[in-house]
């Protein structure tokens, strides 16, 4: 269980130096209990205390590198079970199986589909994290040649190691030194080999249990925390949709209601079926359900865009609006007599008002001006959406080079705008469009027609 | 350190809603516990997938969930009887779209004429919906549930602005109703009340927090859904436990998403099966934010969201 405040108060020196930074020992302790302080602030804590309030003092869900250089990826560090309550914290990984039966050429190509994986999203670049290789073959010496094609073209990418063999792990692992892999495929039979890898080569290690159950889970993460390796990733064995919700759930709540540390890390998931799109389903499932790796047999661009979508959704900051970069979009190819229509960056009223102007089948401008986010009446309300800034925005766009005509069509609901516009924009008339999005596609037709 | 799975105690229940007539009546609903969290409580119920058709030819849809309804879906019963025959839909959802304004502009006569042949040539349950124009809804709603009435249908959708008529309605018909509001679980709530203040029981509602599609906004329908689910159960809040609909595929096969060609955008991948799994992706995430009931397009969608209830129940 955490400690509270006063439990960490009785661990501090009580001499109120404020070299920490706070007013008093007991102000501190407060800060250390709701995880907003460090210790290391308290230049002369005991280690003892040391010791007893770092763990409690640690993330419930241990933060966990995968992979090295600008590639590396942080995992772990959740506080919530619901994204509404605060913002999922580290966007899950990505990877690609790969296995070593593969001809040399399909793991060529499945390298380079990996490599070639990244697209832009609303501003984010979006990509295949890493690669999880297979030792399917259970020849370590093939799976050495493998990890070795793949470490050489893809230098670059975090890799999991697959394989219950402690000499085939060690074959390949070495390849990845310094590169922060992770060895997966510890278990009761072979956990003391395994942890002697992790801590040579400095990788962590993925503990599986393959259907022993969380108690069982537990009890081989707390064997290798003793055998002095503190990174590593969690498979429960699940592999059935109703399974991933129960164990992720559990985990997820033990970890953070219980502080249970035995659970309290990443968790990896083995999504790989048959069925493609059923593939993609199951993946989904981990995505929203606490998975922090998901392994996947392949990456067509399809899927790659669902599931980076739906990533990218549900690790939104529920609080801060997601917003769109502030410029003229081009929809069709619109000439210089299409229309142009005027709309805020709030992510949601941008994909809602493109969707209609899309719709409308009418080639046409959107100009996006920056409102910090908000909505079109939240915008107009909060001093962002004015004439003033709609006319300086419209003059600083350049969009006057591309249209010949000055007509601006601005959201029904801001109509009390037209005038001013009129008067700051010279030359331009203001047409009042639409209230809601969905008029949009009517209105458009109508005026073109 | 034992391990000691930590489970939850819910308080609330959702309200289980059956809709049709035996032997094709189906309910859904009625769990006391977080969507596929069986492991903690009862779900007596899987969510109910339906298909949706429309009153006029889906002139609109774009052409990968127009194609497996080519030939059929110019007449809403042919389309109706493919979908239960051949398709083996469990529920429909009929769409009144043509009766919009800016559309084809039907008649609420002519609305109820297709409620009525609709419903004589299927045995499953109807789920019938407005053109989402509040105004135009109150009187096409009025006459659509008059020829529906006592066949256990759904009906919706009552938004605040024209609740009233569309509950009245629900209600002289012995109708199941769908309250929308615009993705905010206060209105939500409050919609609620005011309906079952007007004497509508509660338990025969289903709550439509407004849908939205994967990439488009979908995390707000997510969590707002999160959020309905968690009052019902752990606050025992009544007025958020009827179940909830997810209007997924109206959303869906609107967007540029899921009608770009890769020849127009390369680095997307192919059109066909980008949509149809943007359809199932979309579903399969509110179904585990809490939907009881999806309306859905495309079969191939729909089929692979009913394999993973199977593989969640």
């Amino acid at each position: 269980m955490a400690l509270t405040g006063v439990d960490i108060f009785k661990l501090l020196p009580k001499t109120n130096c404020k070299k920490c930074g706070f007013p008093t020992c007991l102000a501190f302790a407060m800060k250390l209990a709701q995880r907003q302080a460090s210790l290391d602030l308290c230049p002369d804590v005991s280690e003892e205390a040391k010791q007893k309030l770092g763990e409690a003092s640690a993330p419930p869900v241990r933060p966990v590198t995968f992979g090295a250089g600008d590639k590396a990826i942080k995992m772990g560090e959740e506080t919530v079970l619901f994204r509404h309550d605060k913002r999922f914290v580290n966007p899950c990984v990505f990877a690609l199986e790969i296995k070593d039966t593969l001809s040399e050429a399909d793991i060529s190509n499945k390298v380079e589909e990996v490599l070639n994986s990244e697209i832009e999203r609303v501003g984010q670049r979006l990509r295949i994290d890493a690669i999880a290789l297979m030792n399917d073959s259970k020849d370590p010496v093939r799976f050495e040649a493998v990890a070795k094609a793949v470490a050489t073209k893809a230098p670059e990418v975090p890799v999991v190691i697959c394989t219950f063999n402690p000499q085939a792990a060690e074959a390949a692992v070495k390849l990845f030194a310094d590169k922060k892999p992770i060895v997966y495929g510890v278990n009761s039979e072979n956990v003391e080999a395994m942890s002697n890898i992790a801590k040579i080569y400095k990788a962590t290690l993925g503990i599986t249990t393959l259907g022993g159950g969380l108690d069982k889970l537990s009890d081989l993460t707390e064997k290798v925390k003793s055998l002095g390796v503190a990174d590593m990733v969690i498979d429960s064995g699940a592999r059935k949709a109703k399974e991933i919700i129960e164990h992720n759930t559990l985990i997820r709540r033990a970890a953070i209601r219980k502080n249970f540390k035995p659970l309290g890390y990443p968790i990896i998931t083995f999504a790989q079926r048959e069925d493609n799109l059923f593939e993609t389903l199951i993946a989904s499932v981990g995505v929203a359900k606490y998975s922090s790796i998901i392994v996947i047999s392949s990456i067509e661009k399809w899927k790659n865009l669902a599931l980076f979508t739906l990533r990218q959704n549900l690790y939104t900051d529920p609080q801060v609006p997601m917003q769109v970069e502030q410029k003229i979009y081009k929809f069709g190819e619109p000439k210089s007599d299409s229309p142009l229509l005027i709309t805020t960056n709030f992510s949601l009223t941008y994909f809602i008002v493109s969707g209609e102007v899309e719709n409308s089948k009418v080639p046409s401008y959107l100009a996006v001006m920056d409102c910090e986010g908000l909505s079109v009446l939240t915008a107009w309300a909060a001093g962002k959406f004015t004439a003033a800034k709609i006319a300086e925005f419209i003059k600083e766009s350049g969009v006057e080079n591309d249209i010949a005509h000055r007509e601006l069509v601005i959201p029904g609901y801001v109509a009390i705008l037209s005038g001013a516009i009129e008067d700051k924009l010279e030359g331009w008339k203001v047409i009042v469009g639409p209230r809601e999005a969905n008029g949009i596609p009517a209105f458009l037709r109508l005026r073109t027609a | 350190m034992a391990f000691i799975p930590p489970k939850e105690a819910y308080s609330g229940k959702v309200f289980a809603v059956s809709i049709g007539i035996a032997p094709a009546e189906v309910t859904f609903g009625g769990e006391n516990v977080l969507p596929f969290h069986a492991f903690e409580g009862i779900a007596p119920n899987r969510p109910i997938i339906a298909y949706e058709i429309q009153d006029v030819s889906p002139a609109d849809w774009p052409e990968i969930v127009q194609k497996p309804y080519k030939d059929i879906s110019n007449d809403s019963v042919s389309w109706a009887k493919f979908c239960q025959d051949n398709l083996k839909a469990k529920t429909l959802a009929l769409r009144l779209i043509g009766t919009h304004p800016d559309r084809e502009n039907r008649s609420p006569e002519e609305a109820a004429k297709t409620v009525r042949d609709v419903l004589s040539a299927i045995s499953i349950p109807l789920i019938i919906l407005g053109s989402n124009h509040a105004e135009k809804d109150a009187s096409v709603l009025v006459a659509a549930a008059e020829a529906a009435k006592d066949k256990n249908c759904i009906i919706g959708k009552a938004q605040e602005a024209n609740y009233k008529t569309i509950v009245a309605a629900a209600m002289a018909n012995n109708l199941k109703l769908i309250a929308m509001s615009e993705l905010d679980i206060n209105l939500s709530k409050q919609l609620n009340i005011l309906i079952t203040q007007m004497g509508f029981d509660k338990k025969r509602l289903i709550t439509d927090p407004m849908s939205s599609a994967l990439g488009y906004g979908l995390e707000y329908t997510y969590s707002v859904m999160e959020r309905i689910r968690l009052a019902a159960l752990m606050q025992n809040d009544v007025t958020m436990q009827p179940p909830m609909l997810g209007d997924i595929g109206m959303y869906v096969w609107k967007i540029k998403e899921t009608q770009a060609s890769e020849t127009d955008v390369p680095q997307w991948g192919n059109v066909e099966e980008r949509g149809i799994t943007w359809e199932a992706v979309t579903a399969t995430a509110l179904l585990l934010a809490g939907a009881e009931l999806l309306i859905m397009r495309h079969p191939k969608s729909v089929d692979a969201v009913e394999k993973m209830i199977e593989e969640l129940t």
